[in-house]
């Protein structure tokens, strides 16, 4: 086990062996991995949006997903309009990038600060709720937007989002492009729960009464931090977009929310680097369970790997306290 | 016109009883182990599968339902002690997570053992065809069992709880869990029983509703959420919370689906308004369960828990 | 590469007779084999590998290898898969979606990276129409012309008007969409419904309030379960007649249904006692490999393999080596299909009879007996808008 001493140690090695992965997977042949690694990467951006809220702030938000999807929406919208020329509440439509992620990012920022305004009156259990509930509304609001595809969504027929100099439509350099805004992200959020507002929020965590009780309105800091974590899952959601090129409803779908919640978990709440582990270990399994039962010769497996996976999530809670990131570092003091 | 609202309110009430048959053995595992646990839909699903089993074998719907309780018991005992009891003093996120990975390990070992094809189930010869309530209009007799049982379950729970010893522990337990355990109450054997109990009313739940709809994998998982939403406009942990916030939410959805697009057709184009009225329906409980949560930040009934 | 595959295809032929996996042509399958509609998939895996067990292995005296994988109904897990089946696998042909929501995924990355796309099951409207391509075959139907069927169904049985009613989500508008433009009677309602939703009375109720000739719903799955069941327990099967499309009406749903969909008349584009050689032959064998009755998408799943074992008898086992060729001898579809007569429209989408049915009970089992054919040769309605 690891000391968290090692920790820069190993941010610079996970770093390295991502900007060198392209490399290796081309040599190894398999390059078409990279399209998997592009995946784990934006999925992570997620996971450390929302390790935010629930590590850092003790927000346990079960809508997380409905940022996701906001950011995936305001991709596939504006592609859609640009492909058939039409606009939208009067804005054309457009794929490039300069406009399209930032809008993402603020659209999904606003829709956060709607939801967080109101779902922040409750606390618990009841926050659980209502954010789930909220996460709902949006499914079924885009299940029920026809001119978009409903609940078969939408294709992006011109492909990606175009910026100056940068082609995503090219596999490794989407990959290098997805990769910089995670590591920018990941900073970010690094910076800012180590800054005098991540101590605040940690404040919050701890003891919410004692902060109102000494003249800190722990409200706003609630408010801002689900924006910014809303914003983090907006800009996922937009890279995801583009990474599929398509969009639908299942993106918001509360299971998808499950899904960013059990990767911060399985992966170590409050740690950052821990959701990043969690977002890369769930989705690796879940692409390469029934590959291996398949080639481990157990065909039956190989269609109900859940079955094995279940279980692996509950010993990982039972015997592993603080996830992935307790099983390699021992936490100091 | 009449007739047809007064129908739809049986519906609405039907589908509240029904809900609160989930809701019950939510709201006391959660309200007393303080245990939040994804996994009681499948515990509903169990009970379903196990009714259409037995009830296949034995000829007979009535005694595979009395048969398929111990099986949802015994099912409910190894969770309970294989893994909800390590999670008692838990974070309510392992919880979550622990069962639902129990969810996933129910929803593929069921597809394993039986396949993905649903089970057959029907209503029972004695409890077919409708009552006829008046000259003109006829409600089916299943759906009034269901309605007698939910009440029949409401009023035992009310005794047990009001009335008796162990009631008043529970009661005890989820405004105070210290204090229970400093009176010595062996409070292991109590959290056992009441998880139990609250499986077998999933499964309960689960068997009746065999007859009405699909006997297949993941069927409790569409439920799961609805009784949240239930439980959390009640007031968690409280009996009563969950009785009214399931006839509330049984009744917004039922009624929503019945009137909102023809009110809506007042207004705006039928294409439109059938459109409009179809998604708002299908958010009317969500919405309902933020609107009641803006203004009462605890629902109806909160249980008043000491720190 | 061009040059790789030619000569594996040169090997191939030479090979043929020797069997030998390791050169086998590849086909990939992304399928749906998990979750509540894993039966679909199952069902189409079994009948395209059926096709192949039959032959010993070969398509068409070629042999193939199929390389076969769970979408898990989610589509980034499609991509993903089609990814890694397109490039490290260099399959020449995919198949097996089943879902409207994987297609745009798959799709497009078989073709754009010049390899032929078959489907066994989903058939979108866009694929039909605007974005048709010369390398898209669908095997089994476009999804409307399932619905289409079911409204001229029920113009031909006399109905002057019907409540009709599909989930709120895009393919149950379709459905609608569907059932409209062919059915010449009046709509009475129309309602839309939740996705996933399990209790009916609502809509029950007023169904019996608004006294219809009869009623056309498209419910995939269980929720079409669940309507049957409790429209039956309504007491409304007898008084208001349903008349359903293929999907509503499979065996597996016949079976958990039971005695409540007795009578229904519903629509499919085949039927386990169509009574051609190729079908007989089909059912017999699948019912002793498998040991249980084939479903219609086990149908769509062997008539797939052998539309692509006719065209690689053709073209003596060259695929993305001879692009032309191969295309070309999908499109002549030279095989006897189980469903009956068989051709492709320009957009390589199918024009097929269409069966009217009624479910019965046979030895206490519940089946769906052929009663007459109710269109010919029937077109999908986007054909016109494809430049092909």
């Amino acid at each position: 086990m690891l000391s968290e001493k090692h920790l820069p140690a190993f941010y610079a090695l996970g770093a390295l062996l991502l900007i060198i992965l392209p490399w290796i997977l081309t040599a190894a042949d398999s390059s078409y991995l990279i399209s998997t690694a592009t995946r784990l990467v934006i999925f992570a951006i997620g996971a450390v949006s929302l390790d935010l809220l629930i590590g850092y702030t003790g927000l346990v938000s079960f809508g997380h997903a409905a940022f996701f999807g906001v950011g995936a929406y305001v991709v596939g919208i504006l592609a859609f309009h640009n492909f058939e020329e039409t606009t939208f509440l009067g804005f054309d439509g457009t794929l490039t990038g300069l406009i399209v992620l930032p809008l993402a990012i603020l659209i999904s920022a606003l829709f956060a600060l709607i939801i967080g305004a109101l779902a922040l009156r409750t606390k618990g259990v009841y926050f659980i709720m209502i954010t789930l509930s909220f996460g709902q509304m949006l499914f079924f609001l885009f299940v029920s937007l026809e001119a978009y595809g409903g609940d078969d969504g939408m294709m992006m027929f011109e492909g990606r989002n175009i910026l100056p100099a940068i082609d995503l439509n090219d596999r490794i350099t989407f990959y290098y492009f997805c990769l910089a805004i995670f590591t920018a992200f990941f900073l970010f959020c690094h910076r800012l729960v180590r800054s005098k507002f991540g101590r605040v929020l940690a404040a919050i965590r701890q003891n919410e009464d004692r902060m109102t009780s000494i003249g800190i309105r722990p409200y706003s800091a609630k408010l801002l931090i689900f924006v910014i974590a809303g914003a983090g899952a907006g800009l996922a959601g937009a890279l995801m977009a583009n990474h599929t090129e398509f969009v639908s409803p299942g993106l918001t779908h509360w299971t998808k929310s499950g899904d960013l919640m059990i990767v911060v978990i399985l992966g170590g709440i409050g740690t950052l680097i821990g959701p990043v582990m969690g977002a890369f270990v769930f989705l690796l399994l879940e692409e390469f369970l029934p590959i291996i039962f398949h080639e481990l010769g157990m065909d039956l497996l190989k269609e109900h790997w859940r079955v094995v996976f279940g279980p692996i999530l509950i010993l990982i809670v039972l015997f592993a306290k603080t996830g992935l990131y307790g099983l390699i570092f021992k936490k100091e003091g | 016109m009449t007739q047809l609202f007064f129908e739809q309110l049986l519906n609405g009430l039907q589908l509240g009883m029904f809900l609160f048959l989930v809701s019950a053995g939510l709201t006391l595992v959660f309200g007393f182990m303080n245990i939040i646990n994804l996994a009681h839909g499948s515990l509903f699903m169990i009970g379903a599968y196990a009714v259409a089993v037995l009830t296949n074998l034995t000829g007979s719907f009535f005694l595979g339902l009395l048969l398929s309780f111990p099986v949802v018991a015994a099912f409910a005992l190894v969770i309970e002690l294989l893994i909800i009891r390590p999670l008692y003093h838990r974070d309510h996120l392992d919880q979550v997570l622990a069962t639902f990975g129990l969810i996933l390990f129910f929803n593929e070992g069921v597809s394993i053992v039986f396949g993905r094809t649903p089970l057959f189930l029907n209503v029972p010869e004695a409890l077919s065809g409708a009552v006829q309530i008046t000259d003109t209009f006829s409600y089916p007799l299943y759906r009034i069992a269901i309605i007698t049982v939910g009440l029949m379950v409401a009023a035992i729970l009310w005794f047990i709880i009001v009335k008796t010893r162990t009631g008043m522990r529970i009661r005890a337990g989820t405004t105070n869990p210290e204090m229970i355990r400093a009176l010595g109450v062996n409070i292991q054997a109590l959290n056992t029983t009441i998880f139990v109990v609250g499986a077998l009313f999933a499964g309960l739940a689960g068997g009746l509703s065999g007859p009405l709809t699909s006997v297949e994998v993941g069927m409790g998982e569409n439920l799961l959420i609805l009784s949240f939403v239930c439980i959390v406009i009640g007031g968690i942990g409280s009996i009563r919370g969950a009785l009214l916030g399931a006839l509330t939410v049984g009744l917004v959805d039922t009624l929503g689906r019945a009137f909102l697009p023809d009110l809506l057709g007042q207004f705006l184009d039928p294409a439109t308004a059938n459109g409009i009225g179809a998604a708002l329906s299908s958010m009317s409980v969500y919405l309902l369960m933020i609107i009641v949560l803006i203004f009462k930040p605890t629902g109806l009934f909160p249980v008043a828990r000491a720190a | 590469m061009k040059l790789k595959t030619l000569l594996a295809a040169t090997a191939l032929s030479a090979l043929a007779t020797a069997g030998m996996a390791q050169d086998a042509l590849k086909i990939g399958m992304i399928t749906t084999l998990s979750g509540p509609a894993g039966y679909l998939g199952t069902d189409v895996r079994d009948g395209f590998l059926l096709a192949i067990e039959e032959e010993g292995g070969t398509l068409g005296g070629v042999p193939v290898e199929v390389i076969v994988e769970d979408d898990g109904l989610k589509p980034e897990n499609g991509r993903a898969i089609a990814e890694r089946f397109l490039e490290r696998d260099e399959v020449e042909i995919m198949t097996g979606v089943i879902f409207s929501n994987i297609a745009p995924v798959v799709a497009p990355l078989t073709l754009r990276a010049g390899r032929f796309y078959i489907s066994p099951n989903s058939g979108p409207s866009q694929f039909a129409g605007k974005a048709c391509h010369e390398n898209y075959f669908v095997a089994s139907w476009q999804n409307d012309t399932l619905h289409e069927s079911a409204g001229i169904a029920a113009s031909n049985l006399g109905y002057n008007n019907a409540y009709i009613l599909a989930p709120n989500y895009q393919a149950g508008k379709d459905a609608l969409a569907g059932f409209k433009r062919f059915f010449t009677g009046d709509i009475v309602e129309e309602t839309y419904t939740q996705l996933g939703q399990t209790d009916y009375a609502a809509e029950i109720a007023k169904i019996r309030a608004a006294k219809p000739e009869m009623v056309f719903q498209f419910l995939p799955g269980g929720m079409g379960i669940n309507f049957m069941k409790q429209y039956d327990q309504a007491g409304l099967r007898d008084e208001i007649p349903l008349v359903l499309a293929a999907p509503s009406a499979d065996i597996n749903i016949l079976r958990a249904v039971g005695a409540s969909m007795l009578g229904v008349q519903n629509t499919s584009h085949w039927n386990h006692d169509l009574d051609n050689a190729a079908n007989v032959a089909f059912v017999a064998s699948f019912e002793e490999t498998y040991d249980r009755a084939p479903t219609v998408y086990a149908s769509q799943g062997y008539d797939t393999a052998r539309l692509i074992a006719s065209a690689l008898r053709a073209t003596g086992g060259a695929v993305t080596a001879d692009m032309d060729g191969f295309r070309a001898a999908l499109k002549a579809a030279d095989f006897e299909a189980v469903r009956g007569p068989f051709a492709f429209n320009s957009n390589n989408h199918p024009v097929q009879n269409w069966y009217s049915r009624e479910v019965v009970e046979i030895d206490g089992e519940f089946r769906n007996r052929t009663t007459g054919i109710i269109v010919e040769n029937h077109a999908d309605a986007y054909v016109g808008e494809c430049s092909m």
